[in-house]
């Protein structure tokens, strides 16, 4: 083994055993395709009973079905629901002592974070492909192909960006009955935007907050990008939804991936 | 293989290490022994480059765990407090992950997983939670074989198992140091330090409170002693004033036993002389025997008979 020294180097051999990581969630799945399937089927069995037992009670912009409003709002749900089990994946490591044996090894220190975020991309990667598959079961339907891969990608945007916050708590959480409190605090946080409802209907101050919510930014952005009728309004929040879900989770990664390297580097404080 | 000098570790205002010093020679096993909360696992976690000491200085394999955290990582395999294995994941495909990120290629992780297998008796084909203790623990001691460092470190490897799976892993740990391997074992077991190490450290409050061979921490405590079962409790104090006149010390008196216990050092003489007073007096003795201390004996005085 010769010292890597190189900046290059050092990249490909981060990317290198960041893959070997990674490749042990995949690994996981061979071993208990049942936990990957309840992955999927989770969010869809919240859409759908959302979409038949209270979409009679919504109405929708424009007419249109109530799922084809609902699936973009579930898509971003479904996004952020990532952020607890990233930061359960993160804490378990850390309890049962993984990190510690992956820290004692010859192997590049980074490898750990990155792994992380590659087969946790990967795994929202299959659970949105299922939901996409859902929607187009009950009738949802994107209007262009490229819009489609846009509103896509933001997604995945938004879910890359929560996968450092989940990270970063997973790493500060010392008992696990934080990540029941972060996992309970998930659908209040998704309620608060305009996955379900119009914000405009809340009461000022809580549509607000809804407006400014990351999440409403991605939904909008997707409605629109999908081309599925979403709720408008004139903020500025609401004119600005493709630029908004672009730069919420650039500013949500930013933040919190230079927090979660910083902590963990210092947990050989 | 092991040289640490005035080890120190602070958190915040508590101080979990006031100045160790370890000499470990190679291919031979140190035992750190001591309570809960002694400093034995910051010790470990130092020398294996997961926390960064305070102050002092520490090296393992001929490099400073400060400064070449990496090269010392290449020569050192751990073994944690908790089997640090994937649950999920089969003994073969933690070994062969652990492997590929010890940076085997593929080919030479495989085989080496295949060898560790056989050799800790893991061909079980299952996830490792379903894994007996004495079987996960095996796998962990695998997992830090995989490279065949020169130095390994066990942080408590037989806390929580069975008396078979302990004796199971002190075998394999025979192998090891039979092979050459340098051996950091941690333990709150005296008969686990008694058992395995060459050289005992009894560590208590963050300092090293007594070093030495079994043998010698044994010797400290003034050589044999002498034990008495009385049959009648109403006799025991007159007992232990008969045992006091032939002992070297104070001897220690067990109501709930009915046992005095006292250092002696002419063994023969000491127990002929205890039994004919005994006779004498007309106290009835249950029991009579001499025998080395127990390092339980030596750690209680050591560590100024608080165990916690």
């Amino acid at each position: 083994m010769t010292a890597v020294t190189t900046m290059e180097g050092r990249l490909r051999w981060a990317l290198a055993d960041g893959w070997t990581v990674a490749r042990r969630d995949l690994v996981h799945w061979a071993n208990q395709p049942m936990t990957v399937v309840f992955g999927v089927l989770f969010p869809v069995m919240i859409t759908l009973a959302f979409g038949y037992l209270f979409g009679g009670a919504v109405d929708v912009p424009e007419g249109a079905g109530y799922f084809a409003f609902l699936m973009p709002g579930m898509y971003g749900m479904t996004m952020l629901f990532g952020l607890s089990s990233t930061m359960i994946a993160v804490t378990t490591d850390v309890a049962k002592g993984v990190t510690d044996r992956f820290r004692s090894l010859p192997m590049s220190p980074s490898a750990v974070l990155i792994g992380r975020a590659i087969a946790d991309l990967l795994h929202s990667v299959v659970v949105l492909a299922g939901m996409l598959a859902c929607g187009l079961a009950v009738g949802w339907r994107p209007a262009t192909l490229s819009g489609a891969l846009g509103a896509v990608g933001l997604l995945l945007l938004l879910r890359f960006s929560l996968l450092w916050a989940g990270i970063y708590l997973g790493l500060i959480t010392r008992e696990p009955g934080a990540v029941v409190a972060v996992q309970t605090l998930e659908f209040p946080i998704g309620f608060l935007s305009n996955a379900f409802v119009a914000p405009a209907t809340m009461p000022g101050w809580l549509g607000a907050v809804a407006e400014w919510n990351p999440l409403s930014s991605t939904v909008a952005a997707a409605r629109e990008l999908f081309g599925n009728p979403g709720w408008g309004g004139d903020s500025w929040m609401a004119q600005h939804a493709v630029p908004m879900a672009v730069a919420w989770p650039v500013v949500i990664t930013v933040v919190f991936f230079v927090l979660s390297l910083r902590r963990y580097q210092r947990l050989d404080r | 293989m092991i040289v640490a000098r005035d080890l120190r570790k602070t958190y915040g205002g508590t101080t979990a290490l006031n100045g160790i010093d370890l000499d470990v020679g190679p291919g031979t096993v140190c035992g750190l022994l001591g309570p809960n909360g002694a400093g034995k696992t910051t010790a470990v976690r130092i020398l294996t480059t997961l926390l960064r000491p305070s102050g002092g200085r520490a090296e393992v394999a001929g490099f400073d765990v400060a400064t070449h955290p990496r090269q010392v990582r290449r020569n050192i395999g751990l073994v944690g407090q908790h089997a640090a294995v994937d649950e999920l994941l089969t003994g073969r495909q933690n070994l062969e992950l652990f492997a590929r990120l010890s940076h085997l290629g593929a080919a030479r992780a495989r085989a080496r997983a295949g060898e560790l297998l056989e050799r800790f008796g893991l061909t079980h084909a299952g996830p490792a939670k379903e894994y007996s203790g004495g079987m996960r623990r095996r796998l962990d001691l695998a997992a830090g074989m995989i490279l065949a460092p020169p130095v390994l470190f066990l942080d408590e490897p037989t806390t929580g198992l069975d008396p078979r799976s302990r004796a199971e892993i002190w075998r394999a740990v025979r192998e090891l140091v039979a092979g050459g391997t340098t051996v950091l074992l941690t333990t709150q077991y005296l008969e686990e330090a008694d058992q395995l190490a060459d050289r005992i450290s009894v560590i208590d409050a963050g300092r090293v409170v007594a070093e030495g061979t079994p043998a010698e921490l044994k010797a400290k405590l003034g050589g044999d002693r002498l034990d008495v079962v009385v049959h009648d409790p109403a006799r025991l104090a007159e007992a232990a004033e008969i045992v006091a006149r032939a002992a070297d010390g104070p001897p220690e008196v067990d109501q709930d036993t009915r046992r005095v216990s006292a250092p002696v050092g002419e063994r023969v003489a000491a127990l002929t002389g205890v039994l004919a007073a005994f006779a004498e007096a007309g106290v009835e003795a249950e029991d009579v025997a001499v025998r080395r201390p127990t390092l339980d004996e030596v750690f209680l005085s050591l560590t100024g008979g608080d165990t916690r």
